[in-house]
């Protein structure tokens, strides 16, 4: 195989694509922002986002409090941007268990049809029978309130997508050509599925992550919000709407406004990545 | 039998499985998973023998096959269980709460219709204008907004800065008398007593929570009305119409409008499905009375019974909605009709 030449002739064409789509090379640059304020932000944040200080409460944004502080006095920019883990881990994590359980389910279910692939669509069906977010508040409450388990509640709504969409991949190629030559050069069927046949299923998966992770932070950021998962005092973009979403009525819109507009940021930025992402895997469905 | 019949038939017992399947979630919910609901049931001062006896009254010790029977049982005759927080039975709880909820999204929902389908129809008569790229920025910022985050600035903007909205807090102003209960709707009922003061009220209530919903729908629904809308203009028939000399309105509204409306009606399932979730944090931004609210606050008492009430509520009503809209769809497209026969 020659990879050198495939990987050269895939990075020219991303190159390509990204110098024709300047809001997708826009896009990059917010994830990389994102994923430096999760990994570097509790260093680089000014104060300590849990350290409250009464004297200081409610001060609108200036230049010591850019974000101005809380009902406590705590340092309203240094939560917002320590946040950002915590919120890009619930989601990531959630995703990444309903890619795994989604690619596994769905393929089994592609390759081997039958009774297999009857009782797994009728599952998924009644998953997505539910309102999804009236079934994540069900799942939590049932399964208690903790952070996994918004973790959990999001990775199984997100699954019938993956699950629908691997199946769908590995049914169509179940019965190519290259499967059956992999077959008679004596490869198992388990080996046929996992290194021939479900790769061919990872470039509009990565599309489908993408898109997911806006949602499943939206979804988690709901779950706190209404007072699930994640507790006070700890720093989480829902939670802190919700707490200042209580002191709107009386003109302090800070507290409320910085933590929604970087929950909208990055919902923005892995729709943007999405979009970008399907130009480049599969430029037909350009919209 | 007429096809068209049997095509309902048929859509209607496609429904039985999800039915069933949504049932079997509920049950697992409610008594399979991990933790003990005999111990939420009891309340925080149980001992172990009113623990005990809690199980054995709910039927907890009996094997699962049978525990299953009695909470199909218990479904069948519309028990689903009582709230610890109101003490009341959850239908009840749920019954009188639902047309709060229904009214705010079935006027949220209109809205939004009135605004994104016209929308994504100019957009895609007129592809590359301004009104086109104006669509595309409003669906993708539309899909990025936080429900509950829209709702916070908008009662910023118009209730702390404007001073034009009342206050965030339920369906009317304690100042006005609720009018007498016959629909639940607030403005139609209003409206029957002839009460045009409190009419008032309650619509001055519904705008903010309304428009915040709105935003929310806004996006899908005109997404798929201007995919619709493009492939229904490129389609053979319009250039037929068009070779026939048709006047561009007649093939634009009548020829391409009305068969982009079939996949708009589809979607807007699933916009309920999104709006019956984005509607539990609306309420609890405006403390809007409604169902998602009695979830919220029966989520913060740890009010077991009454969440997972309202998790099969909406799931059935949800069933019943996509069922409707099928339905319809196959009334209105005689197409439909032959492909299940």
């Amino acid at each position: 195989m020659s990879a050198t030449t495939e990987s050269s002739g895939t990075f020219s064409h991303i190159g390509y694509v990204l110098r024709g789509n300047p809001v997708t090379l826009l896009s990059f640059v917010m994830f990389a922002i994102l994923i430096i304020a999760a990994v570097l932000g509790p260093l680089l944040v000014p104060y300590d986002p849990l350290a409250s200080e009464a004297a200081n409460a409610l001060q609108p944004p200036s230049w010591e409090h850019w974000f101005g502080t809380d009902n406590l006095g705590r340092d309203v920019f240094s939560r917002v941007v320590t946040a950002t883990r915590l919120d890009l881990m619930i989601s990531i994590s959630a995703v990444t268990l309903s890619l795994m359980a989604g690619s596994i389910l769905g393929a089994v279910a592609g390759y081997w049809g039958g009774w297999l692939d009857a009782v797994l669509n009728r599952v998924m069906d009644t998953i997505m029978a539910f309102p999804l977010f009236v079934l994540a508040m069900g799942i939590v409450a049932a399964l208690g309130n903790t952070v996994e388990n918004i973790v959990y509640a999001t990775a199984v709504i997100n699954t019938p997508f993956y699950a629908r969409l691997v199946r769908a991949e590995v049914n169509i190629r179940r019965e190519a050509g290259f499967v059956h030559a992999a077959k008679l050069a004596g490869n198992s069927d388990i080996r046929v599925l996992a290194m021939h046949i479900f790769p061919n299923a990872l470039p509009p998966m990565m599309v489908q992550m993408s898109l997911n992770l806006g949602w499943a932070i939206l979804n988690a950021a709901g779950l706190s919000f209404i007072g699930l998962g994640v507790r006070p005092p700890t720093a989480e973009w829902g939670i802190m709407v919700a707490e200042g979403a209580n002191f709107i009525v009386s003109g302090e819109w800070w507290l409320a406004v910085f933590p929604g507009l970087a929950l909208m940021f990055a919902v923005f930025t892995f729709n943007l990545m999405g979009d970008g992402l399907r130009d480049i895997v599969d430029p037909r469905q350009r919209t | 039998m007429s096809p068209r019949l049997r095509g309902i038939l048929f859509r209607i017992a496609q429904a039985i499985p999800v039915v069933i399947g949504v049932v079997i979630i509920g049950f697992v919910l409610t008594r399979a998973l991990p933790g003990d609901p005999a111990v939420y049931f009891a309340g925080a001062a149980a001992d172990a023998t009113s623990i005990a006896e809690i199980r054995k009254t709910l039927g907890l010790d009996l094997p699962l096959p049978q525990q299953f029977l009695i909470y199909v049982g218990d479904l069948l005759r519309g028990d689903f269980g009582q709230s610890i927080s109101t003490g009341q039975p959850v239908i009840a709880d749920l019954a009188s709460r639902l047309p709060a909820s229904l009214e705010l999204t079935l006027v949220a929902l209109l809205l939004s219709c009135a605004i994104a389908i016209p929308l994504g129809v100019m957009a895609a008569t007129r592809p590359g204008s301004l009104i086109d790229h104006a669509c595309r920025v409003l669906v993708t910022a539309g899909v990025s907004l936080p429900t509950f985050f829209t709702g916070v600035v908008l009662i910023y903007i118009f209730y702390y800065l404007l001073g034009i909205a009342p206050s965030p807090l339920g369906r009317l102003d304690f100042i006005y008398i609720e009018p007498d209960r016959i629909t639940g709707f607030y403005l139609i009922d209003s409206a029957l007593a002839g009460d045009g003061e409190t009419f008032l009220a309650a619509l001055r209530q519904l705008v903010l929570p309304a428009i915040t919903l709105a935003l929310f729908t806004l996006a899908p629904i005109a997404r798929m009305t201007r995919a619709a809308m493009l492939g229904a203009l490129s389609a053979d028939f319009v250039r037929t119409a068009r070779a026939a000399g048709l006047t561009g309105r007649t093939v634009r509204y009548t020829y391409a409008f009305r068969n982009a409306l079939l996949p708009v009606v589809t979607t807007l399932g699933m916009v309920f499905s999104f709006t019956l979730g984005a509607n539990v944090l609306v309420e609890k931004v405006f403390a809007w009375p409604g169902i998602g609210s009695y979830a919220v606050e029966a989520l913060v008492v740890s009010d077991y019974a009454a969440v997972q009430g309202f998790v099969l509520a909406m799931a059935f009503l949800f069933v019943a909605l996509n069922l409707l809209i099928d339905v319809t769809y196959t009334l209105i497209d005689p197409r439909i009709g032959f492909e299940a026969s």
